[in-house]
Parts: structure tokens; C-alpha cells; sequence
């Protein structure tokens, strides 16, 4: 059964169409990777998933839960949105880690806000403490946790915000073109936090222009184009037998 | 030189009267428009347009006429024109008074250099926060607050220390303010007439007190030099 699956999402901004239509559906412990061109509509799809923008139409059912469906105006409450949110998590390009809190305090706010909004923090504070403890180590930012963002590299800014956003355990894992701000030299080690949760069987969705990375670590691959899926398939197929003629062309940039 | 000498003890102790006045009006406005300038930055960034217009047209209007004439206002309009003057004829309605109107004029001064701070928190802050699940108040009291803070606090420095020389316009009313006090020694105050020097000598207690404001200022700035 689809843990994600996702039918007819269109989003209009002012009169500009970003996205046209949008379908597909993952199985749990895939990973999707969505590729395109800036403009393509990717962000504006991961942020729609995130209920940071309201879809026009569509549906997005999580575990077979109806999340949104635009025909039925219950599905748009404000209150219950902050709770549908939590199937999913989101990791930015600019990382957006709080400034005034070190990187384990980054970690930690959530789910003490949480716990403090149950009247449960005084039991459950050690437990949210031991998580964010030992995915700082996963992270192998064991010895930085006490830093503030400002003082992390880009690199380690995004694997510390990787983790603040794994502490709510997410159903679903978004990247936002992850390494995009980075440095090319720090890339790699951002990549690699990545793949061992794809290696952990996490559920993720990618948004990136790391082709090599893409092809590495996706079970399946969407290539977007002008608001809607040109090709999908599993990435093997479409980065060597691209069937469509504008999947080829933007490959082919990226290749050469 | 000498008779000034005499008259020291004496002009002291009158303007250290008035300078309490001056430092309770002080602190008042500031108690009243940190919360009231909070509250209107939250109306004029509302997304209900008539919240946001009306917030806007009270802030044109108080930014846009002296506030000495918004003290004549506050002070004469219920009594002159309502026919029911709340005030009562004496200091402490005059400080009444004239808090209020310090605290509506400065809140509104205080608003927008609040709703500055609060645009120049990038919005991925309040992005960030929402896909963890946090509530738009959280968001405000965990994660924007401290940074808006850190922004306005030279802003709002500038503010505060126009503050303590502003709080001589409330003498207009006949508030009993340090200048009240140093000037009242020209006409006669307590046994003493035709002295201009307590007038002067009163801009003292504005600088050293400015010092401190601004030597505490600094410190708060420093205080949130830990991040950035």
C-alpha cells in the first residue's frame, strides 16, 4: 500500500500555472527524487506537500488518511493542519536553523514545545534530550552540539537541520534542494547523511540537481517540466533511456 | 558666584523633586509602550485590510502632530469640550494625563520600528517553525521574538533617549518636571526669584541619566552579540 500518494494537485500564483496537474504515489521506504529546471514547479510541490502553500485542486492522502482534498472544505482547517503537517518533514536550501539556539536547542524546540503543550515536558524532557543526543550522533556532529549555527559550517548547519527535522519522526523526509547553498566541498558530507537514512529505509522525497546523487540513491525518479511530470520511471531507466525529448535535452546539459 | 553657591542646596533639592517626576513619566511611557507598540505593529501587519488602515490612519495621525499638542488634547479635551473633566485639577491628574498621552504617542513610534524587526526575520524562520509543527504563537515567542529584539534594540535606543528629554514637553500641562522646577526659580520657588542658572543647570541631570540609559543599552546590544 502507497504511503504518499498524491492526485491532481494544480497551483496557480497570480496568473502564472506552477503546477499543472501533479500525480504520483511512493511506497514506504522509497526515495523519490524530482529533477527539472528552475521553474519547473519542485519547490512549489514540496512546499504544497508541507501545507506551507494550499493547493488549488488536488488530493494528498498519507497512509491512506485524506490529509487535503480540495473539494472538501474540512480538510482546510487551520487547527488540524499544524497536526497534518507532522506526516511530513522538511529540509530547506538555506537550512533556516534558529540562530539564537545552539544546535542541539535547534534539535530539541520542537519536541519540548510539543511535550510542554501536553504538560508531559518534565517526564519526557530526558527521552527528547537522548534522541537529539544520538542523532547528533548519526550526524557525526557529536562533538558541535553545543555550538551556535553561526559558528557550523553550511555543511553542518544542513546535517544539523536534517536532524531537527528526523527528531519529529516524520512519515515522510523533503529535501528542498538540499545542497544548493552549499560549496561543492561540502556537498559530499550532507549527501552522506542522506544516504544512510535512505539506507535506514527512511520514506524521503528529494528535490536536487545532483544528478549523480539522484541516480545513487532514488528508487524512483520525477522529472518535471513547466508545472507538470514530463518522465517518471526508476532512475536507471530515465537517466540512460530518457523516452521523452526534453528529458534528453536537460540530461544532456547536466552531463556535459 | 558666591550667592549661587548659597542657593545650591536649596535649587538642588527642588530639582531633584522635579526629576523623580520626570523619571516616573519616564518609566511609564516606556511600561505602557513596549506592550501598546507591540500590539499596534500586530494591527498594521494584519492581514484583515480594515485592522491594518485604521491601525495605519492612528499612527499618521499621532506621528503626524506635535505631541505637545496631543498633551493639550489629552488634558483639556474632556474637560473643555465633554464638559467632564476626569483629570481634576491636580499633579498626579496632570501625570495621568500626561502618561497617557506619552504612551500613545510613543507606542506608536515604537510600532514601527517593532513591525521593521519583525518584517527583517526572514521568513524561512516562520517556515522552519511551522513544518515542525509549532504553533504561530510559538513561533513568535520561541523563535522570532529574540531576533526582532536584536534588531530593534539601536532603534529603539535612539527612542528612548529622545524620551527623557521629550518628558520636558509635559511641563506644557503644568506637570511639575525637572524644567518645571529649574524654571520656576526665574519667577520665585522657594525663596528664590530672577535665577536663571537652575534652568541650565538642570540639562546636567538629562546627560548623566542619558549616560547610564545609554551605557545600559550598549550592554543589552552586547548581551545578544552571541548570535547572529
Amino acid at each position: 500500500m502507497a504511503i504518499l500518494e498524491v492526485k491532481n494537485i494544480r497551483k496557480t500564483f497570480g496568473n502564472v500555472e506552477v503546477l499543472k496537474g501533479i500525480d504520483f504515489s511512493l511506497e514506504k521506504g522509497q526515495v523519490l527524487s524530482i529533477i527539472g529546471s528552475s521553474g519547473s514547479g519542485k519547490t512549489t510541490l514540496l512546499r504544497c506537500l508541507n501545507f506551507l502553500e494550499t493547493p488549488d485542486t488536488g488530493v494528498i492522502k498519507v497512509n491512506n488518511d485524506v490529509l487535503f482534498d480540495s473539494s472538501d472544505p474540512s480538510t482546510r482547517l487551520e487547527s488540524q493542519i499544524r497536526q497534518k503537517r507532522l506526516h511530513f518533514g522538511l529540509v530547506f536550501q538555506s537550512f533556516n536553523l534558529f540562530p539564537q539556539y545552539t544546535a542541539l536547542e535547534n534539535v530539541m524546540l520542537a519536541p519540548r514545545l510539543a511535550a510542554k503543550e501536553k504538560r508531559a515536558y518534565e517526564a519526557q524532557k530526558d527521552k527528547i534530550k537522548a534522541e537529539a543526543v544520538e542523532l547528533f550522533h548519526q550526524i557525526g556532529l557529536s562533538d558541535r552540539m553545543n555550538n551556535y549555527p553561526h559558528q557550523l559550517s553550511g555543511g553542518q548547519q544542513q546535517r544539523v537541520a536534517i536532524a531537527r527535522a528526523l527528531i519529529l519522526k516524520p512519515d515522510i523526509l523533503c529535501f528542498d534542494e538540499p545542497t544548493s547553498a552549499l560549496d561543492p566541498e561540502l556537498t559530499g558530507e550532507v549527501l552522506k547523511v542522506i544516504k544512510q537514512l535512505s539506507d535506514k529505509n527512511n520514506t524521503m522525497i528529494i528535490v536536487t540537481h545532483e544528478m549523480a546523487f539522484a541516480r545513487d540513491v532514488a528508487s524512483h525518479v520525477i522529472f518535471m517540466d513547466g508545472g507538470g511530470i514530463c518522465e517518471q520511471g526508476e532512475p536507471r531507466e530515465l537517466f540512460n533511456n530518457p523516452k521523452e525529448e526534453r528529458t534528453r535535452q536537460f540530461l544532456t546539459r547536466y552531463n556535459s | 558666584m558666591k550667592l549661587i553657591f548659597q542657593q545650591m542646596p536649596i535649587v538642588i533639592g527642588a530639582l531633584n523633586s522635579g526629576f523623580v517626576q520626570t523619571l516616573k513619566l519616564f518609566s511609564v511611557t516606556l511600561l505602557g509602550a513596549f506592550p501598546l507598540g507591540l500590539l499596534i505593529a500586530f494591527g498594521s501587519l494584519s492581514k484583515i485590510k480594515a485592522i491594518s488602515l485604521a491601525t495605519q490612519f492612528v499612527i499618521w495621525i499621532v506621528r503626524g502632530t506635535p505631541l505637545m499638542i496631543q498633551l493639550l488634547i489629552v488634558y483639556y479635551f474632556p474637560g473643555l469640550v465633554l464638559h467632564n473633566p476626569i483629570w481634576g485639577g491636580g499633579e498626579s491628574g496632570r501625570f495621568l494625563a500626561a502618561s497617557i498621552a506619552f504612551i500613545i504617542n510613543y507606542s506608536c513610534y515604537f510600532s514601527e520600528i517593532y513591525r521593521g524587526g519583525i518584517q527583517s526575520v526572514p521568513v524561512g524562520q516562520t517556515e522552519a517553525g511551522l513544518v515542525l509543527g509549532m504553533t504561530k504563537r510559538q513561533i513568535f515567542f520561541h523563535v522570532t521574538l529574540l531576533q526582532m529584539i536584536k534588531r530593534i534594540v539601536p532603534p529603539i535606543s535612539n527612542e528612548i533617549i529622545t524620551l527623557v528629554k521629550d518628558t520636558a514637553l509635559a511641563r506644557i500641562i503644568a506637570l511639575q518636571e525637572i524644567i518645571w522646577a529649574g524654571q520656576a526659580f526665574m519667577k520665585g520657588s522657594h525663596g528664590i526669584s530672577g535665577a536663571i542658572w537652575p534652568l541650565f543647570f538642570t540639562a546636567f541631570y538629562y546627560l548623566i541619566f542619558n549616560g547610564i540609559v545609554t551605557v545600559l543599552l550598549t550592554r543589552l546590544e552586547r548581551k545578544m552579540d552571541y548570535f547572529r
